[in-house]
């Protein structure tokens, strides 16, 4: 007579077998991945598209800066009036005119530069014309100041600091990148697990109020097994959802970079920050920095602590889901109390993200760490870092026995809320609950 | 005959709201129980006591003389007022499943639902979706799952609520034919004339108090007010009604009768027997109705509840 299990079991087949669900665990990597195609795809098109800009450079002085590239092709006007050129360009159907003016004064010509054309320019070409000319103007007016160019790019000096603890571990920015990097994808997976599984849950309660079968399933079961049957089941289809979602999107992907090859833009600002970060620390990019990275994280401690705070964390915020459920008779009415568990979850990701890149192990981040509702998010992106183990297994202890906390309250909730019909309850009333 | 369900002092409060105050019953092993009161008297939470879905704040209730345990949920089957099934999961594989929480092994639930749906006719249901019957289809399912695991106490709450005329005779003899196979069922609800067909005990609650139990039988009796309803042929209907009047208490009655006679109820004194009327009024006129006022299970309720 195992109830648990014949709930667990239940619970678990009707989630996955439902249709909406099968669509969604198949469907999901591959709108994600025809929609990364078409961003690859289109900003292909984008690059790939010729632009010709012709220079009006009166001054004579800025127009030999202009390199043609692979896209772009300058064309100098020369011995033109303003009125001729733009004519011309505009004949020529090109993308846009440069124009230059003279004056005695650099700073003048500075001021004077103007770009004409059709329609609003693409912001990230005029950004490009202005570093190019920005660099030529300063160094033609310290020319003019009698600085020798030379002698000051000679100068020009490039710092890195080699970080190393105390005990003789060193690191370099590849590091924290990496470090971010596992932490930040741990700390937001439990989020959106919590939030896309929770809300699961609590349908699955409302689903057994408004069916009317919760008193005849409650005749057999004690609500405590239900409620933990429900959380169980429904976390095990959570984890077949996401299994599926891994396989088939990393499948996926593997299909669609080969397309596209790596000119893909998503894989290219990563490769750039880490390009960044190992040019700055100065060694060459390759896969074997990137390896000595992963394998210098903790990654034993962080198995182990991301299965015991995801658990925790995930529990904790489930059973409140779940009394939520309870609490009220449809889906409309659970927004006022859905807001005080997404508050600390939010603000979970926020201090996550900003003050744990920050200083990993600053106040802030640490007291977060420690308090259970924002704790696992916290924590998790945290341990990459090297959390001391006397920290991380306090925030363990609180983490559970606020959990047992929250489930003792939900179970208080669950087991008056679910024979509750037809009225809204207020948290004054869900308090009384708890008193009978 | 022993008795198979005892409550003993249950008292339930909900906040300041009383649900139930110092209510015993006694429920008679192999009898239909009939348990009665206005709405909001707190028949559900005695109910749901006695299935451990709420918990009394004292008092105990004894199932075959033993304080109720976890495991006394496989001996009661529990229909409650407020039902339903899963929506979108199939008739059989629900069925299973509810039996299943009762205790029951997979191939004794589907060997014991194969009999009930037999029995009803509803066997080509097995693989339809409840979304697909209708109310009084689903209930079939439901009273099924509630008896299948031939429990020893049965607590029926409104049973024949959303069945037509028919449904609900065939659902009457199934619980009849329960009892004589040994059950014992605790029976809810608010319609009397089913109550007078079925309940052999009754117990009336009225805002949280026990105000009224016992035998039905017991009851009618308690409450007859010795009236008889007698239908009189006469020449003379003043004269009569006149030598009445002086020797009883009547008022007119109102019954159906093919003869044009006088109608009247007669209430007699204590130590008066019927023969003793029935021989005045023969001697008097021609008597071709004559019937002993008995109170309906409807006037005992409605009686009772207004006098508290």
């Amino acid at each position: 007579m195992n109830h648990l299990g014949l709930v667990i079991k239940r619970e678990y087949l009707t989630k996955v077998r439902n249709k909406a669900f099968i669509v969604m665990t198949i469907l999901s990597p591959i709108i994600f991945m025809a929609l990364f195609a078409l961003v690859g795809y289109l900003s292909q098109i984008n690059n790939s598209k010729e632009r010709t800009i012709a220079v009006l450079d009166e001054s004579g002085k800025l127009a030999s800066v202009f390199e043609n590239k692979e896209n772009l092709t300058f064309v100098r006007l020369d011995d033109m009036t303003l009125d001729e050129a733009k004519q011309q360009v505009e004949d020529n159907g090109d993308y846009g005119l440069l124009h230059i003016e003279n004056y005695p004064e650099l700073s003048e010509i500075a001021k004077s530069i103007k770009f004409y054309s059709e329609d609003s320019p693409s912001l990230t070409l005029i950004a490009s014309l202005e570093n190019r000319l920005e660099k030529e103007m300063t160094d033609l007016r310290l020319q003019q100041n009698g600085v020798d160019i030379e002698k000051l790019r000679a100068s020009e000096t490039r710092i890195d600091i080699v970080q190393e603890s105390f005990l003789g571990e060193k690191s370099s920015k590849i590091d924290n990148v990496v470090k971010l990097a596992f932490g930040g994808f741990a700390g937001y997976m439990l989020f959106m697990f919590i939030i896309i599984y929770g809300n699961m849950i609590m349908r699955s309660v409302i689903e057994e109020k408004t069916s009317r079968i919760i008193e005849v399933i409650i005749s057999s079961v004690k609500p405590m097994q239900l409620l933990m049957g429900k959380i169980i089941g429904t976390s095990l289809a959570g984890i077949t959802q996401f299994a599926i979602w891994v396989v088939l999107g990393g499948g996926l992907m593997l299909i669609v970079s080969a397309i596209f090859g790596i000119d893909m833009s998503e894989m290219q600002s990563q490769q750039e920050v880490m390009e960044q970060a190992v040019e700055a620390s100065g060694g060459a990019f390759n896969m074997q920095t990137l390896m000595n990275a992963i394998f210098n994280l903790p990654l034993v401690n962080l198995m182990i602590a991301f299965i015991l705070f995801f658990i925790g964390g995930y529990l904790l915020y489930s059973s409140l889901y779940a009394a939520i459920g309870a609490a009220v008779d449809n889906e409309t009415d659970t927004q006022q109390f859905l807001m005080p568990i997404l508050i600390p979850l939010i603000l979970a990701v926020y201090v996550g993200v900003f003050t744990v890149i920050e200083d990993p192990h600053g106040t802030v981040s640490t007291v977060f760490s420690f308090i259970p509702f924002t704790s696992p998010v916290v924590m998790l992106m945290r341990i990459p870092f090297d959390v001391p183990l006397w920290q991380q297994l306090v925030s363990l202890v609180l983490l559970f026995a606020t959990f047992m906390f929250t489930v003792w309250f939900a179970a208080k909730i669950y087991r008056v809320g679910i024979l509750m019909y037809g009225k809204k309850p207020s948290y004054k009333e869900l308090f009384k609950w708890l008193k009978y | 005959m022993s008795d198979l369900l005892v409550a003993n002092s249950v008292s339930k409060n909900f906040g300041n709201f009383k649900a139930l105050n110092d209510v015993s019953i006694a429920v008679p092993e192999g009898s239909i129980f009939g348990l009665l009161g206005p709405n909001g008297a707190g028949k559900t939470t005695l109910i749901r006591i006695i299935n451990q879905i709420t918990m009394p704040d004292s008092g105990t209730v004894f199932l075959d003389n033993e304080p109720l345990k976890a495991h006394h949920i496989q001996d009661i089957g529990y229909l409650p007022e407020e039902r339903g099934l899963y929506k979108s999961m199939k008739v059989g594989e629900q069925a299973l499943y509810l039996a299943q929480l009762k205790g029951l092994s997979k191939s004794e639930a589907k060997k014991r639902l194969k009999y009930w749906f037999d029995k009803l006719d509803i066997g080509d249901w097995w693989h339809k979706k409840i979304q697909e019957l209708s109310k009084g289809m689903a209930q079939k399912i439901q009273f099924v799952v509630t008896v299948l695991h031939k429990p020893k106490l049965l607590i029926f709450d409104e049973p024949f609520s959303g069945f037509d005329p028919i449904n609900a005779n065939i659902i009457k003899d199934e619980i009849l034919q329960l009892r004589d196979e040994g059950a014992t069922v605790i029976f809810s609800t608010h319609r009397m004339e089913s109550v007078e067909e079925l309940c052999d005990h009754i117990a009336l609650l009225h805002e949280a108090n026990k105000i009224l139990d016992g035998k039905l039988i017991d009851i009618k009796h308690q409450f007859k007010t010795n009236t008889f309803e007698v239908g009189l042929v006469t020449n003379n209907e003043a004269k009569l009604t006149q030598i009445l009047k002086e020797k009883f208490e009547i008022s007119q009655a109102d019954f159906r009768s093919l003869n044009n006679d006088l109608k009247l109820n007669i209430k007699l004194k204590s130590q008066e027997s019927s023969n003793d009327l029935l021989r005045f009024l023969t001697s008097h006129a021609e008597v071709n109705h004559f019937n002993e006022l008995v109170p309906s299970a409807n006037d005992i309720f409605i009686q009772t509840v207004r006098n508290n």
